[in-house]
């Protein structure tokens, strides 16, 4: 019995081992072709042409998940503390499911979301704003639509894994510093907050994870450019979207091998900023 | 009350566990069925199944086909997957299914298949309907999607910069339009959004106001307004005689000249009676 | 002073945070399902789609979801819970139980389009033999790997969360190791079983990018494990880009979220029911 279950509670790590396998022999050869600093710093992707250099994917992909982290941290962090101690059980009541929910949209529906309603508002903001420049980036399709659309779907990850860490700060920390003459945001802000910290971190981590490792929606909202991005309003392609756009017309060879060449970095990257959160917030991260 | 949800439970999975293994065994019946009928040649009781697998373009065409072609024959089943032009390509030489869908022309290296053009499909170049422009050379065109003319006021157009859509490298369209508009010497321009379906592409120049993009002419809608190009209107007509240049073929691939049920489905999508289905969306080829 | 002030601000500033993330919600939902409700119509949900989804129905979408479901759930749910049971009731405190939770979160952190590759490379092109290439088979076995360390967490906190007193009881009463597990401990902790279950359901009726790898895609109706199959949620995705439909994508995203709304309402009926019996 025992045995058996554990070959079973084994299929979750060696199935980590095996996608990195897999992935990685698919996609190795193209590093031995173009070799591994052409492939990641390379500054054209041009598969037809034989050019496979993904830098502009990586800057896609940390600019549209920076962009997200500005816009979702803030928000989400002060929710958290909202949830944790200032709403009124009411309203924490109606607002805990309401996060369940934001985090139980599938992707593509954000994506739907953002292509129909962000992107033609970020349009017009634009052309009202700055004009009709000589930039020919004014279709809306954007970091910024695709930063706007990420933090809605982060912010769930970032709220639960804040507040439960702000929970967990014991009762008598705040009680004390409450009992002091300190005002309940002081508390927060010099004890709970600091107090609560890694957990914090852990959680904005988490979060960036699941920007970058995003892709439907990134997909539908950003314009999936290929060259590199002038400013906020300018489309970009991130690692994932690369994967996801030519996945399908990627005729056998280098170029489906770049594709997965793609999927290595990008686990790697993953892997690592998680590794880097499990290793923040200690044992028992509840990644959701 | 718990004991009972447990039991409930039970025997939901079971139900469901019996449920799909006997539709599994139906499903390898009509397959082994199917192959003896093939190789005894038995015309009238014809059953069997069709693994299609290729192009997303092509893949919309062989479901209708396939739809018409089931309902013919009740007990003939087709499968119609996706994956890609490339994929197609790859299955159908290594025999992985039985049909391959493409749609582009294939290269050299990819010649070891026997190839049927079983649907034509042209090429529009759209913009917005609120874009006063309505006809291009292919020079100017060309100058567009290369990156060379970047506001619409050089061609004749308001004072308002261009925002190229494009399709993503290595699809048929993307390929067809580039060889034939582009040719070898010039490449898109890097600062063309890209979407990779051409009902996005459709989506994104409808609604952005200083948009070009191009699409399959099946897919041509009144979102958005077809170029002429030097004066020749996107027509199936044009297509057909030739005058209209940009056009890409659908290709359906078999490893081997293809024998049986195969051969059968295949004749039905060159019959009258297929290329009626067809010619809802794109041009016949008979 | 001052402190007040910024006590009054600060908490204008929480109270909007909170309002703003409720609000977002609203907005989205509101916003998808009127766009799509006037689509849905009886002929909408039993029809076959024509030309390409721009026309019809969505019936294959939803017998494909549900068929997708089910297998997917029948493979992922017996590992998942025998790894819960293995984590918590076997393993005493060995190397393994921290190589296996490791594996766990490093696996709910790959990305879904990674998740696709190897689905791709394994399933699809390498096991076509056994899967049929793109099929149910193959987007389940994928999907069951996705969904297993959500499966997992949960049934490993119920599990956790069984008494001890029971377990002592049976095994007083002379019941062995495994007759406690599977007539005490599981029983017991069914309700959070099923709640992760039901969260990995609505993680594969959510996804898309992996599936559209492994999944095929076909309108067809799947007539068995081996043919391939859409979700409701790659018919979005394939009617809104790839023909262009936005009107369909609408309605088939406003059935996409009404089903999640019902499973999120049917996880709180089962945990609440679950708080009761435990607090008893």
């Amino acid at each position: 019995m025992r045995k058996i279950l554990f070959l079973f509670a084994a299929l979750s790590i060696s199935a980590v081992i095996m996608i990195g396998i897999f992935v990685f022999i698919e996609g190795y050869p193209i590093f031995i072709k173009v070799g591994l600093l052409n492939f990641i710093f390379g500054q054209k992707w041009s598969p037809s042409e034989g050019l496979y250099g993904i830098l502009p994917m990586i800057i896609g992909t940390f600019s549209t998940t920076l962009g997200a982290l500005i816009l979702s941290v803030p928000l989400s962090v002060f929710t958290a503390i909202f949830l944790v101690d200032y709403a009124p059980k009411k309203v924490e009541r109606l607002i805990n499911p309401a996060i369940e929910l934001l985090a139980g949209i599938p992707s593509v529906i954000y994506g739907l979301f953002g292509m129909t309603m962000i992107v033609p508002i970020i349009r017009e903001f634009q052309k009202s704003y700055f004009g009709n420049g000589t930039s020919q980036m004014q279709s809306g399709y954007s970091i910024l639509a695709a930063a706007i659309i990420l933090s809605i779907m982060i912010s769930p990850t970032i709220i639960s894994v804040t507040r439960d860490a702000l929970k967990s700060v014991e009762h008598e920390l705040k009680a004390g510093s409450l009992a002091l003459g300190a005002t309940k945001w002081q508390t927060t802000w010099h004890i709970v907050l600091p107090t609560a910290k890694s957990g914090i971190i852990a959680g904005i981590v988490l979060g960036m994870g699941r920007a970058i490792g995003e892709t439907m929606a990134v997909i539908m909202v950003a314009g999936n450019t290929v060259g590199f991005p002038e400013s906020i309003f300018s489309p970009v392609r991130s690692l994932t979207g690369n994967i996801a756009i030519e996945m399908a017309y990627a005729a056998a060879g280098d170029h489906t091998q770049a594709l997965f060449g793609t999927g290595i970095v990008l686990f790697i990257l993953i892997m690592f900023i998680n590794g880097f959160a499990l290793r923040i917030f200690g044992k028992g991260v509840k990644a959701k | 009350m718990l004991r009972q949800h447990v039991k409930l439970i039970l025997i939901m999975v079971l139900t469901f566990t019996i449920l799909m293994l006997t539709v599994g065994c139906g499903n390898s019946n009509t397959k082994s069925q199917g192959q003896d009928n093939n190789s005894l040649g038995q015309e009238p009781e014809l059953s069997g199944s069709i693994q299609i697998a290729g192009s997303t373009s092509v893949q919309p065409l062989s479901e209708e086909l396939a739809m018409d072609f089931m309902s013919k024959y009740s007990n003939v089943k087709i499968n119609v997957a996706g994956g890609g032009s490339g994929a197609g390509i790859k299955a159908a030489q290594d025999g992985t299914c039985d049909i391959g869908g493409s749609s582009r022309e294939l290269k050299p290296e990819e010649k070891s298949v026997k190839e049927i053009v079983i649907a034509k499909d042209g090429i529009a170049v759209v913009v917005n309907p609120a874009n006063p422009i309505s006809d291009l050379t292919i020079k100017q065109i060309k100058s567009v999607f290369s990156g060379d003319v970047t506001n619409w006021k050089n061609l004749g157009g308001s004072d308002a910069p261009i925002t190229v859509v494009i399709r993503e490298d290595g699809s048929g369209t993307r390929g067809a339009f580039e060889e034939i508009v582009l040719g070898k010497d010039s490449k898109f321009t890097n600062k063309a959004i890209i979407q990779n379906s051409t009902g996005a592409v459709r989506t994104t120049v409808a609604s952005t106001p200083d948009a070009i993009g191009f699409i399959s002419l099946g897919a041509l809608n009144d979102e958005v307004k077809a170029l002429q190009v030097g004066g020749i209107e996107a027509s199936k007509e044009n297509v057909l005689n030739n005058s209209y240049k940009v056009a890409r073929p659908f290709i359906y691939m078999t490893k081997e000249e293809p024998t049986g049920l195969i051969k059968l489905f295949i004749d039905f999508v060159l019959s009258a009676e297929g290329q009626k289905i067809v010619e809802r969306d794109f041009i016949p080829v008979r | 002073m001052k402190s007040k002030t910024t006590e009054k601000f600060m908490k204008v500033i929480l109270w909007i945070s909170g309002i703003i993330t409720l609000l977002i919600l609203v907005t989205i939902l509101m916003y998808i399902i009127s766009r799509g409700l006037s689509k849905i119509s009886i002929g909408f949900l039993t029809q076959l789609p024509r030309r390409m989804g721009m026309e019809g129905g969505i019936y294959p979408a939803i017998v494909g979801t549900f068929y997708f479901v089910i297998v997917t759930i029948l493979m992922a749910a017996p590992v998942g819970i025998a790894t819960a049971v293995y984590l918590t009731e076997y393993s005493g405190q060995n190397i393994w139980v921290k190589v296996i939770r490791f594996g766990n979160d490093m696996l709910s952190a790959v990305p879904s389009i990674v998740f696709g590759l190897f689905g791709f490379a394994l399933f699809v092109v390498k096991l076509k033999p056994i899967t049929g290439g793109w099929s149910i088979l193959s987007g389940a076995l994928t999907g069951m790997l996705m969904i297993l360390p959500t499966i997992i967490r949960s049934s490993e906190e119920a599990i956790k969360a069984v008494p001890q007193e029971y377990k002592e009881a049976s095994l007083a009463l002379g019941a062995s190791n495994e007759q406690t597990i599977t007539s005490i401990i599981i029983p017991t902790a069914m309700p959070g079983i099923i709640t992760g279950v039901i969260l990995g359901i609505g993680r594969v009726i959510g996804e898309t990018a992996a599936f559209l790898l492994t999944l095929g895609g076909s309108v067809l109706i799947p007539s068995s494990i081996f043919s391939p199959a859409r979700t409701l949620a790659m018919h979005i995705y394939l009617t809104a880009m790839e023909v262009g439909a936005l009107d369909m994508a609408f309605g088939t995203a406003s059935v996409l979220i009404i089903t999640i709304l019902i499973l999120n309402l049917v996880t709180h009926m089962v945990l609440n029911r679950y708080s009761r019996v435990s607090s008893r």
